[in-house]
């Protein structure tokens, strides 16, 4: 039935659906209402997980580890210092193969304390071993997280998934939401190195280089067969649901002259920027990254390209800017806005693609299109 | 009670000679049995597993980071339970992941209630990295990092511990093997969280000859610098050999001569450690009467 939700309680909705065994977290602004509502479906009996509320996110990851490598399906979510403060977890969970789900409300980074969107702490993670997805709209947060389960547990991929989405642009904005019945779309979880004291067996002990080196590249060889899982399990979804989720969201790209590049909800800003562009007779598209890991592929041969980045590697430039120039082999018009929840508008957008100095980095409202 | 034959802990592990590490956690397997699951931050443990593909123990380890063992520990429980299990879920971890980086999760799965057993083996440094000062330490020992000796007093878990109410908490120590492996099976028989303490005397550590790691434990007990107790849904009983022992303590410098760590020690600090001694004689003796 369809209804109205904010971007938190759609993925409340979807861990509801997908029935996690355990779920440990802590609450953190703009996450909080995720939690909340957890909470609240496992005290009235619609949930019927274990909900830990743990002392930290630290304890939080290594509560989702613990109770994951019993073969049991586990969720947490967080934000911003929550997820920094269980960086050395997260690298545990990925490392130890364990197809946790989280959800991440992406949070600017302190000082100066600020609780507003911005993507620096998940990009923080992009060298985990997590794979990461980032949502534009309410649905997509909903289907991404039910999606996000699925394709952690896969047998060819069994690693962890972060559900992102933009804190208070996202986590509190209302819009409609069409919840699905699950069905059978998500098996029993699977692990097949959960902890049998039948079979008892050492978990992370002490290895030589030799051995860790190929634990490392099992985790790159998974994250590669990882692409085929999330095609699969997204073309399944929208055979099941009738919703069609790709690598990439593109909009009016195919006879485009400039392309724009951007994640969550500047990308659906864009769109709307797109449309503006064109009744003007500019010949713009955009093309909003769905996931960063695996990070997508990307055709743009002949295009000019524009990327926002609403994060930054100081000392070096935009982190989405860097990975698309070094995908595309050529230069583009790197834009940094909407950091610590800067309001970006369609109108701004267009200015960024009118104003293209291709090469470039700007500091949207600093040093340009101010 | 017959302590059973069977061996958890392999011939093949890679502790050093006169490990009381070691020796603990073979009568804390014996005690437990092949339904459990030790959870193990770093640590000497994490060590004396032996190197991947092998390990040296017969149940499941998992190792965690260093600070994540009762966090972890929280979850495996929980789990375990929903799936209908009764495995015994088990953090052995040394004091630095005790009383120092662990010890806020440690507080957390206390406060909530976990169905777990902590243990914590104390040698009183981190060992595992070659002997560095934890909160542990005792006043005036000499480690890598208090090289003149420690200036601060040993922090008191137990009364830490104590204070999250847990319906067990005891303190051994392998010299006493009987009486640790009663206390693991006690432990292991309530619902909830409990805690195990146990002093594991350590050669290259506290500098003493290898063969004496038995009797250091039991002149630690002799001394009184080491009381072994149980605490019963909050009622503390003092162990047959401490109760023994706080009638007529041996003179600490008899615990403190054999070991390298105390060497050079000053007469203002043997004498501040002497007293620490006699009121914990005096507080838990005052504890156990009821007053």
């Amino acid at each position: 039935m369809k209804t109205i939700a904010t971007g938190n309680k759609a993925v409340a909705e979807a861990v509801k659906q997908a029935q996690p065994t355990v779920i440990a977290a802590y609450p953190i602004t703009p996450q909080t209402q995720i939690i909340e509502q957890i909470a609240e479906y496992v005290a009235s009996g619609k949930l019927k997980s274990r909900f830990i509320p743990v002392e930290s996110e630290h304890s939080a990851m290594a509560a989702c580890i613990g109770a994951s490598v019993t073969g049991v399906r586990t969720f947490t979510a967080t934000s911003s210092q929550g997820l920094l403060y269980m960086h050395e977890m997260t690298n545990w969970a990925a490392g130890a193969r364990l197809p946790i789900v989280m959800a991440n409300v992406n949070r600017a980074i302190s000082p100066g304390w600020n609780i507003w969107a911005e993507h620096t702490d998940s990009m923080q993670e992009r060298d985990t071993g997590w794979l990461q997805v980032y949502a534009g709209s309410v649905q997509e947060a909903y289907d991404a997280t039910l999606m996000a389960f699925r394709i952690a547990e896969h047998e060819d991929v069994l690693l962890p998934v972060m559900v992102n989405l933009d804190g208070f642009a996202l986590s509190h904005i209302s819009q409609p939401l069409d919840p699905v019945e699950i069905g059978d779309f998500l098996p029993p979880m699977f692990l097949p190195h959960a902890i049998d004291t039948q079979n008892p067996a050492g978990y992370g002990v002490l290895t030589g280089p030799d051995d860790y080196f190929k634990f490392r590249w099992d985790i790159e060889r998974s994250m590669r067969d990882s692409v085929k899982v999330i095609e699969s399990v997204q073309e399944d979804y929208a055979r099941r649901f009738g919703r069609c989720y790709g690598f990439t969201e593109d909009y009016c790209c195919d006879d485009a002259n400039v392309v724009v590049i951007s994640m969550g909800t500047l990308g659906k800003e864009a769109e709307v920027a797109i449309d503006m562009l064109r009744s003007e007779g500019i010949r713009a598209g955009s093309l909003r990254l769905r996931w960063l890991r695996p990070f997508p592929e990307i055709n743009l041969e002949g295009r000019e390209i524009v990327v926002i980045d609403r994060a930054y590697s100081f000392g070096f430039g935009g982190i989405l800017a860097t990975s698309i120039r070094s995908r595309i082999k050529r230069d583009l018009y790197s834009v940094i806005a909407g950091l610590g929840g800067q309001e970006v508008t369609y109108e701004d957008i267009a200015d960024f693609i009118r104003q293209r100095r291709i090469g470039e980095e700007c500091w949207f409202g600093v040093n340009d299109h101010a | 009670m017959d302590i059973p034959s069977e061996e958890y802990l392999l011939k093949c592990s890679s502790s050093c000679a006169g490990c009381s590490d070691s020796l603990t956690l073979r009568y804390v397997l014996k005690a437990a049995g092949p339904d459990t699951v030790l959870i193990v931050p770093a640590c000497c443990t994490s060590v004396i597993q032996g190197m991947y593909p092998q390990t040296a123990f017969n149940v499941p380890v998992y190792n965690i980071a260093f600070g994540a063992a009762a966090a972890c520990a929280s979850g495996m429980s929980n789990a375990l339970r929903a799936l209908g299990r009764k495995t015994s879920v088990i953090v052995y971890a040394g004091d630095g992941g005790t009383l120092d980086i662990g010890i806020q999760a440690l507080s957390g799965a206390f406060e909530r209630g976990t169905d777990f057993l902590y243990i914590c083996y104390d040698n009183e440094a981190y060992g595992n990295t070659g002997m560095q000062r934890s909160g542990a330490t005792p006043l005036g020992a000499r480690t890598t990092t208090t090289p003149s000796g420690k200036m601060d007093v040993k922090k008191d878990i137990d009364a830490i511990v104590a204070a999250h109410s847990p319906p067990y908490m005891a303190t051994a120590c392998p010299a006493y093997p009987r009486d640790l492996f009663q206390k693991v099976r006690k432990a292991l028989m309530f619902r909830g969280p409990s805690f195990l303490h146990v002093l594991a005397p350590c050669p290259p550590g506290w500098r003493f000859s290898p063969e004496k790691s038995v009797e250091l434990g039991k002149l630690a007990v002799k001394s009184c610098m080491w009381v072994l107790y149980e605490r019963e849904h909050g009622k503390l009983s003092l162990s047959s050999p401490s109760r023994t022992a706080m009638k007529k303590p041996i003179p600490l410098e008899e615990y403190l001569a054999p070991q390298g760590r105390f060497e050079g020690i000053n007469a203002e600090t043997l004498e501040a450690l002497k007293q620490n001694i006699a009121e914990s004689i005096k507080r838990l003796t005052a504890e156990e009467a009821g007053g």
